[in-house]
């Protein structure tokens, strides 16, 4: 077998154990507040189970142990015989933790398991399953029943498996002429025979039950050495009082070869229980018969019945439920699986794909169907859509242009096609949709573990985690949304002792909740804490220069001032907030995906903080504006209001580089058609308007350009895949016009604008 | 002629890898997702050997063997049971309720379709 399909299947793996960890998470949440049942217990122990059974087959065998004494526990409280209390649920809760800590290092996605940890929870799960802890042997004896296959599988001839049934054939006739020559086999000639064995066996009825087949165990004995066999058939009634499942027959097996007993009673493994079995060493050794059966009475059979059809007789033995064959007695050798109807229809592409459409009747929880595309194709289709819609566009305005009544065919029939075209974009676009529930997923560990390290006690309620927004918003959410929740309990919620002494319950409550406003995707994360200290937050403000002593602030302003770089209220940076990063930086990467972060506080309360992010990174709402003769789009979200600037609010810094008054303050201009080298010259200020902007890190600055056109939805193109990056330009657009306009980056903008007055920095002029 | 194996495993790596391990020996794969859908495709394909997993949703192992014995189509059938438990408890019920044999995960390719040449016809 060749690496690479086994690769394949690993990665399959950790997919699964992904999804699995999410299964296990809900499950056991639902355990914790009580809303769980037995099957919830069964699905966190098949998730379990599954894991390990598929670590097993990859060999990591760390996660095969922890998996096993999880599992165990598991077991046991699927069984009821141990009752599935609330200490029990927590420490399942941190197990699942560990467990995904070693898949994550099984995968070398994850640093290394703390093998304290890890053992501390194996000695947990060991006390709630046994009582006690049990020595290290609990683990694993996954791989231990290597001996239940141990059988060697000879190298034979292949030709022996098509045609199976010869086998009983061979020494058949020997039933039909009673004077064969081998009923001497205790007889001394035998001891020119290389040792063998010999095998009596007696199937029970179970035997045939189970689907076993004799003419299958005696193939696989010659498939050992040579063999003869003799059937004893005296046990037989007559016709009239068969019954067809019992069992009458007993066999003797003459295996001569150089054979092990084990190799021998392997062949017998699945229907040990089900027959009497008798091996006997053919050089007169020792007896190994584990049910003494009298000695037979070896060749009394055959003529016992002269009217009996010995070949329907075999036939009926290898296929004891159908009675039919005594009637039609075939040939022995045709007959290998009377039972089985013919073989399927080869024809059907995916058997396992449309099965499930032929029963919808199936009860519960019907896992909804997918199909896994890779991401290329999905983007190359959303690609040409977005030409679609362009050229839609671009059909548009000709039409318009050309003259045509409103109510022309062709008018009206245009106007359909818009619609179409939009309603194709959406549904693509909701192809790259993801609902959040991967990241909201993640989220009740780290609250545990957050809540573990402050000392805090928190509840975490979820919502609208079926919230769908595009695959890559979804992927860098988990960072600001992570460091939020931090926050939230780390700064937001008191101790249990404050709370109470507030008289508020001891337990603080985050809710992080997504939903759709007005095509985006809005996300919530509020805590019932004491909200923002105003006060101190002011004070570290105007410590730290970001604003003047006597600065006017409302009680928005002072909120928001913890967004700005460099501000940290924590006085000590703890283990959980720290490591030096604010709100600033999750300002930062929400502004990077066009989303905007807002803060709402009540004093006592507690804060929520909103982040509002479109649903898609492939359009983008913009302001389509016009510099020296080209069109461009700034980013919506940027814009923070346009104004026409008056003479008088334009002061010049150093004679050449100019800033505006805007609400009691002065903003840099930036000139975007020289910045952009359009044009060389200085703009005269008069006709043009003024976009007031802020920048990722917060700052303002004022664009200048000669009008702005309207507002609108543009599809994204990269420009760095048509042509090469270019500085101020984060991607272009095609207009409906059929124009490319390119779209702003606003911040590199600002700051070229900045390199172009050739000043490190900009003071006020008045 | 080719014979057609059923599969019935909840666990998408198990599927995979008994798909990859039995093609390559030249069967036929259907495959279910447990034992409901695996009763489903059992009558659709009429498969010549069935391999099943124990824990599942909706239908476990043992009830889908029982579900499969009860059918006559299917009463002679084999079966081989996946386990990764090798003690005789799972062996016995996975017997009482109609199993051909088992195989032991984590199985190598080569001892599963050795398994399955066992109780094939």
């Amino acid at each position: 077998m060749s690496d690479d399909p086994f690769e394949a299947i690993k990665v399959t793996f950790f997919q699964e154990c992904s999804e699995l960890l999410g299964d296990l998470e809900t499950n056991l949440l639902a355990l914790e507040t009580g809303e769980g049942d037995i099957e919830t217990i069964n699905a966190v122990f098949r998730a379990v189970h599954s894991v390990k059974g598929g670590a097993g087959a990859f060999g990591l065998e760390d996660l095969v142990r922890f998996a096993h004494v999880f599992e165990t526990l598991m077991d046991e409280l699927r069984s009821g015989r141990k009752e599935c209390d609330d200490v029990t649920v927590k420490t399942l809760l941190r197990a699942s933790d560990v467990l995904a800590d070693h898949i994550a290092a099984a995968q070398g996605t994850g640093a290394p398991v703390d093998a304290a940890r890890s053992a501390g929870l194996v000695a947990e799960l060991e006390v709630l399953t046994h009582g006690q802890a049990t020595p290290a042997v609990a683990a694993a004896p996954v791989v231990a029943d290597e001996d239940d296959f141990g059988f060697k599988p000879l190298t034979l001839d292949l030709a022996d498996f098509g045609a199976p049934a010869e086998l009983p054939s061979l020494d058949l006739p020997a039933l039909d002429l009673p004077s064969l020559d081998l009923p001497d086999l205790a007889a001394p000639s035998a001891a020119a025979l290389t040792a063998g064995w010999r095998i009596v066996f007696r199937p029970h009825p179970r035997l045939y039950a189970s689907a076993n087949d004799v003419s299958l165990l005696l193939r696989e004995l010659t498939r050992l050495g040579q063999t003869s066999v003799e059937l004893d058939a005296s046990g037989l009634p007559s016709l009239e009082a068969l019954d067809a499942e019992d069992a009458h027959l007993i066999w003797t097996i003459v295996l001569t070869g150089d054979v092990t007993e084990a190799a021998v009673r392997d062949v017998f493994d699945f229907v040990e229980m089900d027959c009497d079995l008798s091996i006997t060493a053919l050089d007169g050794g020792s007896p190994s018969a584990e049910t003494a059966l009298p000695p037979l009475p070896v060749l009394d059979a055959a003529p016992a019945e002269p009217a009996f059809d010995l070949a329907a007789l075999l036939a009926q033995a290898k296929a004891p439920v159908e009675a039919a064959p005594v009637a039609a007695p075939a040939p022995v050798a045709a007959a290998p699986k009377p039972v089985a109807p013919a073989a399927p229809a080869p024809a059907a592409p995916s058997p396992v794909a449309s099965a499930p459409a032929a029963a919808p009747s199936a009860p519960a929880a019907v896992a909804p169907v997918t199909i896994r595309v890779d991401l290329d194709r999905v983007d190359r289709l959303i690609n040409v859509v977005g030409e679609l819609v362009i050229q839609q566009a671009m059909l548009a305005q000709r039409v318009m242009e050309s003259g045509l009544a409103r109510s022309s065919d062709i008018a009206l029939g245009l106007e359909d096609l818009e619609l179409l075209t939009r309603d194709i974009q959406d549904s693509v676009m909701a192809i790259r949709a993801q609902p959040v529930k991967s990241v909201f997923q993640r989220m009740p560990r780290l609250v545990r573990e957050v809540a573990e390290m402050t000392g805090k006690r928190v509840r975490l309620v979820t919502s609208g985690e079926d919230t769908e927004v595009d695959k890559t918003v979804v992927e860098r959410l988990a960072e600001p949304i992570t460091h939020m929740l931090r926050n939230a309990i780390d700064h937001g919620l008191e101790s249990p002792e404050e709370r109470e002494a507030a008289g508020k319950p001891a337990e603080g409550t985050v809710r992080l909740a997504a939903l759709h406003r007005s095509g985006r995707i809005v996300i919530e994360i509020a805590d019932d804490g004491k909200g923002i200290n105003r006060p101190r937050v002011r004070g570290i403000a105007v410590d730290r220069g970001l604003i003047a002593e006597d600065a006017v602030l409302t009680d928005d302003e002072v909120d928001n001032l913890i967004f700005l770089p460099g501000f940290s209220t924590a006085e000590t940076i703890t283990d959980v907030s720290g490591r030096g990063v604010g709100m600033d930086v999750v300002r930062r990467s929400i502004q990077a995906l066009g989303g905007r972060i807002s803060i709402s506080s009540n004093p006592g309360k507690g804060s929520t903080f909103t982040l509002s992010l479109p649903l898609t990174l492939a359009v983008l709402d913009g302001m389509v504006v016009s510099a020296a003769g080209q069109t461009l789009v700034a980013p919506l979200s940027a814009i923070v209001e346009s104004l026409t600037p008056r003479i008088e609010d334009v002061h010049y810094v150093g004679g050449h580089d100019a800033v505006i008054r805007f609400r009691e303050e002065f903003v840099p201009m930036v000139d975007v058609g020289r910045v952009m080298g359009f044009r060389d010259d200085a703009t005269t200020l008069t006709g043009g308007v003024v976009m007031i902007v802020e920048t990722e890190a917060g700052s303002r600055a004022a664009l200048l350009v000669d009008a702005i056109n309207g507002q609108r939805q543009v599809v994204i193109k990269s420009l760095e895949t048509h042509y090469r990056q270019v500085d101020g330009v984060s991607a272009a657009t095609i207009l409906g016009d059929g124009s490319v306009a390119l779209i702003l980056d606003i911040d590199a903008l600002v700051i070229a604008g900045h390199r172009k007055s050739n000043r490190p920095e900009l003071k006020m002029a008045s | 002629m080719t014979k057609t194996i059923l599969t019935v495993d909840d666990s998408r790596t198990m599927r995979d890898m008994l798909m990859l391990a039995l093609k390559g020996a030249g069967y036929r794969v259907v495959q279910a997702e447990d034992g409901v859908h695996g009763l489903e495709v059992l009558r659709a394909e009429n498969p010549d050997i069935v391999i099943t997993d124990i824990n599942m949703p909706r239908m476990d192992g043992f009830g889908f063997i029982e579900g499969m014995r009860a059918d006559p189509d299917h009463k002679a059938t084999p079966v081989l049971v996946l386990t990764t438990e090798s003690d005789a408890a799972k062996k016995q019920r996975a017997r009482e309720a109609g199993a051909t044999g088992w195989i032991v995960k984590p199985f190598d390719p080569a001892k599963l379709v050795d398994a399955v040449r066992r109780v094939a016809a």
